[in-house]
Formats: C-alpha cells, structure tokens, sequence
C-alpha cells in the first residue's frame, strides 16, 4: 500500500482495541447513501518508475528553449547550494514554527531574511513572505489603507507602468474592501510615469480625486517595460498629497538602484516585490515568494508572519513568531490578512542566495544583466523594422517596437527553439506592435546573437496578408 | 534528537572581504562597455547590510539551522488540522526536473504542453474527488482559495441582483481564516455555536439565516474531529434561505474517495495540496489552495485555468480518463489531437479575475499531480481509511491511559481532541505544558488551543503514513508526561529542556520588538531616525 506501513497483524490488532470489525465500521456517522460509488477518472496507482518515466516525458515535450522573457520572472544562475540546503528535509518537511522551541532552524532563517530585505530596500521591518509580488501589491493597497489616517477615501492611484497582472490582482483583492483604483499614465515618449501636477512631465486629464483622498500612489521601479521612473519626484508628490507610497521592485535591482527607503525626501512607506529572482527557479509561474517591507510604525498594520528575537526563561536569545495579534488564527474576523500558509520554503531560497552573492554578487548579476539587456537591445534594433519603444535609462529588460503585429513573430521564434519575450499589444493595446524582451547574466554574447539571427530572419520575410502594424 | 547549540545569525559569521565568488556571474570584456549610463539620483549609495561569507560558511549555518528544527523526516508531527503526512520524495524529483524549472511562465503554449497536460489532468482528478464541476488552481494557499470561493458566491448573488447579502456564517470553532477571509471579500462574518456532542446547531443556524445571508463556511469533518451528521440538513436549510456552502478542505483527508464535498450539497471549496495531497509544507509554505466549484459558480472561477481543445468531448466531473492506466501511450495520442491552452477573460468573462501573478503554485500542483498518479484509485481510498484508523486507535489508547476525549460519544475523523481542562484544575498542567514536554520527548505537539471552544485542548492528528509502533510510542510518551503531572507538575511547566532553547517569552518577544539584526555603527542609527 502505498506510503501506508500497516501490516496484516497491524489492523487487526488496531481494531481489537478499537472493538470494531472492519475498517469500514469506522465510517459509520457518514450517511450510507451519500458514500462515493466510483472514482472512475482516478486510473490504478503507478509504481515511482513509471510516474517518473511519464513526467520525464512531459517535461522533455517542453523542451529547454532559450529564452527571452521577464515580465515578472526572471531566469538567473542559482547557486548549487541554495536548493540542496533548502531541501533537506528538516527544512522542507517542517510546519509553519508555531512551537518555537522545535522550529529554531526555520524561525532564525526568517529572522535573517527579515534582516537582509529590510537593509535591501531601506526600511526597518519585513515580515515573512506573502504569496507572490502580485498578492503583496494587494495586501500592501489594503495595508496603505489602513496605515494612512490621513487620507480621507480608500482611493489608490497606481501607475500604468505597474505589472498588469499585478494591477489586476490588486483589484480583484481589493475591490471586496471597496477600494477604488485610478491609473496614472506614462509618458509615450520616454515610459515614466506622468503625474499630474507636471512633476514627471505634462499634466494629467482630471482626476476625480484630490490631495487628501488618495491613500496610496503605486510605483514600481524599474517599471513593467524595464524604465527606470523618476522615483524621487513620484514620492515627493506621493506624500505631498496625502498619500502613502508604495514601491513594488525588483530585489536583483537592488543591487544597484537606490532603495525605496531613501526615495524622495521622506522614502517610501511600503516596498513590496517578487522575490523569485532571488534563487527560484522560473518553474511555471511559482511556487515563488512575495515580499514586503515597511517602516516600524506601520508594522502593526503588516499583513503575514513575523520573527522576532527574544530570551528564554534562562535569558538566551532564542525567535519566536511575534505580534500575533494581528493575525488570522487570533483576531480572526480583525485580522489583517487572512493569510495563514505564506512561501517558507522560497523565501529561505531567498535568504541562502543573498547571503552566498553578498552586496557585491548582487551588485554583479544586475549590473551584467543590465549589460547583456543593452547588448540584446542594440543586436535587435540593428534590424531593420526593430527599434526601441522608449527613451528613458533601462535596467534590464526593454520594449521594442516592430513592423509587424508580434504575435506571428513569436510563434515563428518558438519554433525556432527561442522564447522572445512578450506580446505587449494585448496588455497596453495603444502601444501597437511592441514586444517586452529580457536578458539576464545566464544570456551569452552567443545567444544574443542566435536570437538577433533569428529575429532577422524571421522579419525578412513579408509580412502575411493583413498582417500590416 | 535535533542539536542543541546555538547558531551564531550569519551576519556573525560575516567577514569583510570574504566572498563566494564561484557563484557570481563573470563578465565579459563587452559587458564593461555596454551598459547604459544611469542617473546618479537613481543609484544606490551605500551597499546593502548582507553578510560577507564563502560558500562553506552558508552551507554549514543552515544545515546547523536544519538541525534545530523538527520535521516530518525527522519526528513523528500529529499537528491537527496541518495533516502532516509524508511527503514522497519522488514528488519532489519530478516536480524539479529541468525543463520544468527552466519553463517560463508566460511560455507560448507550443513549447508548453507537457506541463499543461499535467495540470489538465490534475484539474480533471480534484474534480472527480470533489465532485465538483470546475476546478482552478491558481490559488496559492488554502487561504487564498478561500477568498477565491467567497469572492465568487459574492459574485454569484451580484450576477443575480441580489448584492445584499454580506453575510457569511462560520460555526464556533472554524478556522480563524474563514472569518478572516469573509472580512477580506467586504462580508460579516458571524459565528453559530455547535451543540453537545459537536453538530451543528440547528435552530441557531435557522435564527441566523435570512436575506443577508451569502453562505456558510463548513468543514466535515469539523475542526472538532467528528462528521457533521445532519450536513443534508444544514445545506437544505442554507439552499432554502438563498445561501451557498463553502467546504473548507483542510480536513479532506478524512473522507477522500469516500464521501465527496459536491454530494453534501457544497457550492464551492478549496482543497490544501499542502496537506491532502501530500506537498511538503517547507516551514510555512508554499502551499496551494485550488477551489473547486458546482455548476452554478463556473463562470465566476479565477484565472487562469488549463483548458483543452480537441480530444474526446469533455466530460464534466472528471468522467474522462485518458491519462489512466496507458502509461506513457497518452502522451504520443494527445500530441496528434489534443491542445491545451490557458483560458483567460476572452473564455470567461465573469471570472472573479486574476488572484496571482502566473498561473499558482505549479511546483507545487506538479508535486500534487505525481502523488495522485503514486497513489492511483485504491491507494486514495486507503487513505482516509488508515488515517481514520489511526486517529481512532490513538484516541481509544490515550483515553485506556487517562485523557478525556472532548467527544467521547463520537466516532474520531482522521483527528481528534483531548481536553486536559481536569489536570489543570487538579494538578495545575496546562495543555501548553504537555505540548512543551512533548518536545522533550522526541514527539513534535499536537495542535495547542485550537479549536478555542474546547478549554485547555491538544487537537491529535496522526496521520495515515504513521505506524502502529510510532503511535504507540507516543501513547508511552504521554502515558509518562501524566505520571509527571500527578508527580511533579513543575517539571511540566518549565519543559521543555532538551531543546536549542528553553520555553520562549512570547511577551518579551512583542514587547521589546526585535525584528531585523542591525550591526552597531554610527552611521546606522541615523537610519532608524528618519523615520
């Protein structure tokens, strides 16, 4: 029996304790006729060669294809050592360290990651993981709702430039609550972000919204198309309206660009993102791990778990889970967040990355990440019909536009074995035929240049009738 | 036994100078020249606060940091309501194959098609268990599923012009994220009591329902560890009164190919591939919460789903079976006819929306996915059998040794509840106590205080992968930690002893916040100022 260690002598001595006759005595309180009859679509057990003999199948369908595409996850080298720590199983078969003494291992890690993101991005307090940066946009709007007394409304402003599917979790978490959510345009020239008083460029249509009302402005750097927003003046406008500012970055960016906590004058409030960069693999979409840091003020309206460092009866330091109160399992209908499980496991793979790169490795992978973007760039705009969507300073990834709807263009790269970024022109449809490509530092001169090729070859041939941009 | 010393933080260990330098990326000649200038305003100033190690360094402070830790590998972990059985290594290896891991994903469908064949069948199976219509499986933990399935019945009362009803009722002691989760969707949660031997009461839920009401949250079993018998009763009654019933999977281990949530009358559910399903729970996650729904919810499911085009016409409920005892066979058929694709707004146009930034958890639903193949039709059923089994034996050996089972009455589900409210009154051992001492003796505790209307509780959930030597290991643990009690209750009360650190101060912990190591120099405090 599969992963049931019963033997025959077993079960009938369980049952002779039990005084029953059967197993099946034992599901007697369930009504007979509400029993299951047949799990026809559920086929025999395989044995473990079997099931791994069809998942290696599966997989090698997909394939390895080189790839081109960020928006949102991004494929860095991850270190040998981070998943084979992160994997022994006192760490991956461990429950959420609800009995502190039995969960030191977990509960320091979190208690280090905290350390670590809260220096990354300038502010004082982390909690433990969220979902994944989308979700953490959301339980941030929810969080700047309830830390802002100021403001007047549940009103957000985010910009444009912010991940769609971000934006559009935000909305589906948070409309529930009543928030209400207004977008911010970029600017079509250069991709940052306009504001409305003119701070980031030309003014901004009417809003129905003035300073005292928004709770919160969204900005997330380097924006979706990989332009680096004016992050200074956005803040500055932020508070000076009333509003809390919400930074959603990227960690790897970190490295590099200024952390949100010395944005502006004042630094922003809430700084949330998608640790997958930090030694996840890409792997379908997850499982990653949000993130989320703030000022200390503001920790009791933080959302998730929390470590923090205490004594025991004997006064040695020891971590516990703190400030519980906030939480599901004791506020119950005041809680705030329902989130009980979080991404343990991806955000240790996030703590054992950045302690084996340090501020200088991670300084690296960005910088060479923003080298191999600008040589991807250039090999591809040297094509005629290829030229660069904005004008901004990029990080690493960047839109270009084509002379020719990109959906076709993609499908011709697939099959040619590369993966070549995104279609923009369902998600932002006033841009036309623009295509969101990334490289990080495990892309090679060499592959730059398969793709470059690739690409040229693809768009030498005419574009298919009906096809004009 | 785990380790006893004392882990220096890594920032202890940090050295300047010292650096893990095979890890970081080389640059290329080419790279120094390439990269676009960037505005100074926009640069980081001071490097972030990491620690400077090698490899060695990181290595061996997290495995030390492993080794203070109890896990499934390592100890026997009856935590109620958590089902912490084992996790199959297997799963693991196949859910880490490289062309899994390397796949983006916004992958276009053409170089996707293993993988969406995997978590079309996953969808397909849940469904046949459940008995639901319509699974999705973007949800990343069972919390998340939940709001999914409130936001939907929402939804579904908006669909029909009837978007009063914000009501969403929870019994006494459900799951502090059922009336969490009802708060986060904009609803009221109110509470209905249990009665005497832990069903739901009847004519309070009468008094409660109304035209306000949107739905009820169940568990069955309940977080009590007893079926709710009259569940035909309680969703008659909810139907009638215009409301909906959300099944709250924890506790679906208890019933899985015996008794399915869709022929109890549920509306909609989660299921935890966390612990149903076996996926490990790594500390506090990941998990993933894929919901489930009836006829009526289908249009309101979140996005994004695994759909197919072509094949055989798709049965609803899961009827199908292509992927079922051929073996690898299916992979070459569904290559000719068959396509799987992700639906979007285009195909569902009322969906809640969008809950996660890709399509969930997918290692998680492959590791999901490869335990259902492992396991197959019987072993499934095996599996509510040997928990229940398990569960029942315990409880009958703990009660032979002196424990008062909360509902003596009743037949235990996959978990049960002791209540120690005798001993504290007479001897002064706190549940807490007990848990600590536990520890002690080699035995992670069960679940503590939950659920809260039990006085003094320990919620027991073996699980079906334990055998009968390790329970009755824990029954001589527990028969010796109440010889102790009776003997030398402060023995209790100080434990545990044995452990990295001795019991914890909880107050001192949230009174004197200490949530981030900051190194002591000058220039730091000034950071902490600002703010």
């Amino acid at each position: 029996m599969p992963f049931i260690p019963h033997t025959a002598d077993d079960v009938r001595d369980m049952l002779a304790t039990l005084g029953a006759p059967d197993i099946e005595a034992l599901f007697e309180e369930i009504p007979p006729h509400l029993r299951v009859q047949e799990l026809d679509a559920i086929g025999r057990g395989l044995s473990e060669f079997e099931v791994m003999q069809l998942m290696r199948a599966r997989a090698r369908a997909d394939g390895t294809p080189l790839c081109f595409l960020g928006a949102g996850a991004y494929e860095h080298h991850i270190p040998a050592a981070v998943w084979s720590t992160i994997t022994r199983g006192e760490f991956y078969s461990a429950y959420t360290p609800y009995q502190a003494e039995a969960s030191q291992g977990t509960l320091q890690t979190i208690y280090e990651f905290q350390s670590m993101m809260a220096s990354l991005t300038g502010m004082e307090v982390s909690n433990a993981s969220l979902y994944d940066g989308a979700s953490a946009l959301a339980e941030a709007c929810l969080m700047a709702v309830r830390a802002n007394r100021r403001a007047r409304g549940t009103h957000i402003r985010i910009a444009r430039s912010v991940h769609p599917h971000y934006r559009q979790v935000a909305l589906t978490t948070a409309a529930g609550q009543g928030l209400t959510f207004e977008e911010l345009p970029f600017d079509r020239a250069s991709g940052r972000t306009l504001l409305p008083d003119g701070a980031g460029g030309t003014r901004d249509a009417g809003s129905a919204h003035g300073a005292g009302d928004i709770s919160a402005v969204v900005i997330q750097q380097p924006n979706f198309f990989g332009v680096l927003e004016d992050v200074d003046a956005v803040t500055d406008w932020a508070h000076a309206s009333g509003a809390l500012l919400v930074a959603v970055v990227n960690p790897i960016s970190l490295g590099v660009l200024k952390p949100p906590g010395e944005w502006g004058a004042a630094g922003a409030d809430i700084v949330v993102g998608e640790g997958q960069p930090l030694g996840c693999p890409l792997s379908s979409g997850g499982p990653y791990f949000g993130f989320m840091t703030t000022r200390l003020q503001h920790v009791r309206q933080m959302p998730g778990r929390i470590v923090g460092r205490t004594v025991d009866l004997e006064g040695r330091p020891g971590f516990t889970l703190t400030l519980q109160a906030r939480e599901q399992h004791i506020r119950r209908a005041r809680a705030t967040s329902n989130i009980c499980t979080n991404q343990g496991l991806l955000m240790m793979a996030g703590t054992v990355y950045l302690a084996l790169m340090g501020a200088q490795g991670l300084e690296r992978v960005a910088q060479i990440s923003r080298a191999r973007t600008a040589q991807l760039v250039r090999a591809l705009t040297a094509i005629p019909g290829v030229r660069r969507a904005f004008s901004a300073p990029l990080f690493h990834e960047a839109a270009l536009m084509l002379d020719r709807p990109v959906a076709a263009v993609l499908r011709a790269l697939a099959a040619r074995g590369i993966v070549g970024g995104l279609d923009l022109s369902t998600l932002y449809p006033q841009l036309g035929a623009a295509l969101l490509i990334c490289a990080t530092e495990t892309k090679t001169s060499q592959d730059i240049r398969r793709y470059a090729a690739a690409l040229d070859e693809v768009l030498r041939a005419p574009p298919a009738a009906g096809d004009a941009p | 036994m785990i380790a006893r010393a004392r882990e220096p933080l890594i920032f202890e260990h940090s050295r300047p100078g010292r650096a893990a330098r095979a890890q970081w990326p080389a640059a290329s000649a080419e790279d120094e020249r390439s990269a676009e200038h960037i505005p100074p305003a926009l640069l980081r100033r001071r490097p972030a606060a990491l620690p400077e190690l090698s490899e060695l360094d990181v290595v061996r402070h997290y495995t030390r940091l492993s080794q203070l830790n109890f896990s499934i590998d390592t100890h026997f972990y009856p935590l109620g309501s958590c089902t912490m059985k084992y996790n199959p290594k297997a799963c693991n290896a196949a859910a880490l194959l490289p062309e899994f891991l390397a796949r983006h994903p916004l992958s276009p469908p053409e170089l996707s098609q293993g993988f969406l064949a995997c978590v079309y069948e996953l969808q397909e199976m849940l469904k046949a268990i459940t008995g639901m219509r319509g699974v999705a499986l973007s949800p990343l933990a069972g919390a998340h599923g939940e709001f999914a399935g409130v936001a939907m019945i929402r939804a579904y009362h908006r669909s029909r012009g009837d978007p009063t009803r914000n009501e969403i009722l929870v019994p006494q002691a459900a799951h502090g994220t059922n009336p969490a989760t009802a708060t986060m969707c904009g609803c009221v949660a109110r509470e209905i009591p249990v009665d005497a031997d832990g069903d739901v009461d009847l004519s309070a839920l009468r008094a409660a329902l109304g035209p306000r009401t949107a739905g009820i949250m169940l568990t069955n079993p309940s977080t009590l560890g007893v079926f709710e018998r009259r569940i035909e009763e309680v969703a008659r009654l909810v139907h009638a009164a215009g409301g909906l019933l959300y099944y709250d999977g924890a506790n679906l281990n208890a019933i899985l190919g015996k008794v399915r949530p869709g022929d109890m009358g549920f509306d909609v559910m989660h299921v935890n591939l966390h612990k149903t399903f076996s996926t490990p729970h790594g500390g506090g996650g990941p998990g993933a919460g894929p919901v489930g729904v009836a006829q009526r919810l289908l249009p309101f499911l979140p996005l994004p789903i695994v759909g197919r085009d072509g094949g055989p016409a798709s049965a609803e409920g899961g009827g199908e079976s292509e992927s079922d005892d051929r073996g690898e066979s299916d992979d070459r058929g569904e290559g000719q006819s068959v396509r799987y694709r992700w639906l979007d707004e285009r195909d569902l146009p009322q969906s809640i929306g969008r809950l996660a930034g890709f399509g969930g958890n997918a290692g998680v639903l492959l590791r999901a996915y490869v335990y259902l193949r492992l396991l197959g039709r019987e072993g499934l059923q095996r599996v509510a059998e040997f928990a229940t089994l398990n569960a029942n034996y315990l409880s009958a050996r703990l009660q032979q040794v002196g424990y008062d089972a909360a509902y003596p009455r009743r037949r235990a589900s996959h978990e049960f509840i002791l209540t120690l409210r005798r001993q504290a009154q007479e001897l002064g051992v706190t549940a807490m106590d007990v848990a600590k001492r536990l520890l002690d003796l080699g035995f992670h505790a069960p679940t503590t205080y939950f659920p809260l209307l039990i006085s003094e509780c320990l919620l027991i959930e073996p699980t079906e992968t334990e055998s009968k030597e390790t329970l009755d290991a824990f029954v001589t643990a527990m028969t010796r930690i109440l010889q102790e009690a009776r003997e030398d209750p402060e023995r209790l009360q100080r434990a545990p002893y044995t452990l990295p650190v001795r019991r914890l101060d909880d107050v001192h912990a949230a009174r004197e916040l200490d949530l981030a190591y900051r190194e002591r120099r000058p220039q730091e405090s000034s950071d902490a100022a600002a703010s």
